[in-house]
């Protein structure tokens, strides 16, 4: 008896939480004559909302953006996060507890409260509209967690390691690069979805800094197609949906390390 | 052995290979630190955002925020964001652990499904909610009229459309909490539930004196990786409302951006920016000590 209650509950958890997306469904696959309830799944499947969305948001120029913003984001976060944890990890000095304590406690600042000064700079340094510009943005703001994560996890090796592979006449470069640069693959796959899904969907530095029409992120393009075409629910639904597939596809495919790679993460803390 | 082996190594460290944080330093300096020092400066001026001359005011820019009819309603706003969110947040991700860590068989296929919205970008979500609760055509307020009740306007309504981005971003990250919180059922040891049961517990009394407290340290997570997120809520914000009507539904971060490039009122912006951060920063420091000292209890 309980259990079947367990299971009722279950199941309407289910239906509520996968409800939006139910709607965001029905009203992409609707032509803009079809006044019928979000409610009702359309009888035929009206597809030239997403030929129509594609077009009008710009959505293929998008999508090419937020790969190579993603993409470059993440070899660099994953580079300049791993080579900065060693000695923040491996040589605690006092120094180099200030420094650690220094960039987790930058977790705290909220990137907006920059914003005026960020954007000055950026207009100074020619940075506005570029992939450079924005791809420095987002590994700064994701080397916290970043150095937080590799550190933690380079703290678990044993020193002996280190030890024995110096003892061998290994030069310190060459053990990190040889040795301890390979063992951080389980915690690389961790700050890869941690940090990538904060890149691909990110909104605010892409609105501020990616104006221009060409170099825009799905975010940016899907929002000022939103603006302009508001009362054409059944494109703009259809943008929205096409924006979210790749990450939800993905998710669906690795669906347990998406999930453990968050927790792990945040639990550790 | 252990610590003399790391003793020798730490000893041995050349000072050079320090130089490995380096680059990371260098964005922070560029990035955050050097920023954050101009925007103070910045919030004590008048500069309009791209003119030439502009002069020192003083705290004129602080004094100001305390006359702004605006941002009373604005903190009030963002204080919704925050605390109203991490309160859901935590108070279903916890039930939504609890139910889903029974052995019941369709389980994995609600974790999937309520996670499913974390990863959606804000922005998406909001849309997805705005087709729910938009006045015209909107899912809700087809509900509404099949019993007959008259449409509301519910994203129009200022006493309405606060407590809906509230909401909306309660249901995109409970999932995260439920997350966290099951993997910290998972790591609590069997025995304790086996021991309280010989004691005769009731199913109360082993939530009360055995899961909560050790589930206090996912409790602090939590608690405060919400508090953080709704604090300084935007996408969600920007997606159904845009902020309004006027003010209506703003946060620090949405009139921060209307000030600065709407309103080319750098300075002022500079100074919500330097509150926003200090309401932060003050939030999770506070919930942390607290959290932390009920941990170590």
């Amino acid at each position: 008896m309980k259990k079947t209650g367990y299971i009722l509950l279950t199941i309407l958890i289910s239906i509520i939480h996968i409800l939006p997306f139910y709607l965001l469904l029905t009203t992409s696959f609707k032509p803009a004559n079809d006044f019928s309830s979000k409610w009702v799944f359309p009888s035929d499947l009206y597809l030239e909302n997403f030929t129509n969305a594609w077009k009008n948001a710009n959505l293929g120029q998008a999508f090419l953006n937020n790969i190579i913003v993603t993409f470059f984001s993440l070899v660099l976060i994953i580079i300049i996060g791993a080579i900065a944890s060693y000695p923040l990890s491996r040589f605690q000095t006092k120094l180099n507890k200030v420094m650690y304590a220094v960039f987790i406690s930058a977790m705290i600042v909220p990137p907006l409260t920059t914003l005026v000064p960020l954007y000055q700079l950026y207009v100074d340094i020619g940075a506005m509209n570029t992939y450079w510009g924005i791809i420095l943005l987002q590994v700064t703001f994701n080397m916290p967690i970043t150095i937080f994560l590799y550190t933690g996890f380079i703290g678990s090796i044993p020193r002996e390691l280190d030890e024995a592979a110096m003892i061998d006449g290994m030069s310190r470069f060459r053990l990190f690069f040889k040795i301890i640069l390979p063992l951080l693959k389980p915690i690389t796959a961790t700050v890869i979805i941690m940090t990538g899904v904060g890149v691909w969907n990110d909104y605010q530095f892409s609105l501020f800094f990616l104006q221009k029409l060409n170099m825009q992120t799905v975010t940016v393009a899907l929002s000022s197609f939103f603006t302009q075409y508001s009362s054409n629910v059944g494109w703009v639904a259809a943008g929205s949906l096409l924006a979210a597939l790749p990450l939800i596809v993905l998710y669906l495919f690795l669906q347990r390390y998406f999930v453990s790679g968050l927790s792990s993460g945040a639990v550790k803390g | 052995m252990k610590s003399g082996g790391a003793a020798r190594l730490n000893r041995n460290a050349p000072f050079w290979l320090n130089l490995m944080y380096l680059p990371a330093l260098l964005l922070f300096l560029l990035f955050i630190v050097y920023p954050f020092l101009k925007g103070v400066q910045i919030s004590f001026t008048n500069w309009n955002g791209f003119s030439q001359s502009y002069k020192w005011i003083g705290f004129d820019n602080y004094k100001r925020m305390f006359s702004d009819p605006n941002i009373g309603v604005v903190i009030r706003n963002t204080l919704i964001y925050g605390v109203g969110s991490t309160l859901l947040q935590n108070i279903f991700g916890l039930l939504y652990a609890l139910l889903l860590n029974k052995s019941i068989k369709i389980r994995g296929l609600a974790r999937t499904i309520v996670y499913l919205p974390v990863i959606v970008s804000g922005l998406i979500m909001g849309y997805i909610f705005y087709f729910f609760f938009q006045f015209r055509g909107g899912a809700f307020n087809d509900v509404l009229e099949l019993f007959g009740m008259a449409p509301v306007n519910m994203l129009g309504d200022p006493n309405l459309n606060v407590w809906i981005i509230m909401l909306v971003n309660s249901f995109q990250f409970m999932g995260t909490a439920m997350i966290i919180y099951l993997a910290g059922l998972q790591s609590i040891s069997k025995d304790y539930f086996e021991a309280a049961d010989i004691d005769g517990a009731n199913a109360w009394v082993k939530f009360k004196n055995v899961t909560l407290p050790l589930l206090m340290p996912s409790i602090t997570i939590n608690v405060v990786l919400n508090l953080i997120g709704g604090l300084k809520l935007f996408d969600a914000i920007m997606a159904l409302t845009g902020g309004g009507p006027g003010y209506a539904s703003q946060s620090m971060s949405t009139m921060m951006y209307k000030t600065y490039f709407s309103s080319q009122d750098a300075g002022y912006a500079s100074a919500i920016g330097i509150l926003m951060f200090l309401m932060i920063s003050v939030f999770s420091i506070i919930a942390l000590q607290y959290l932390r000292k009920k941990e170590v209890n």
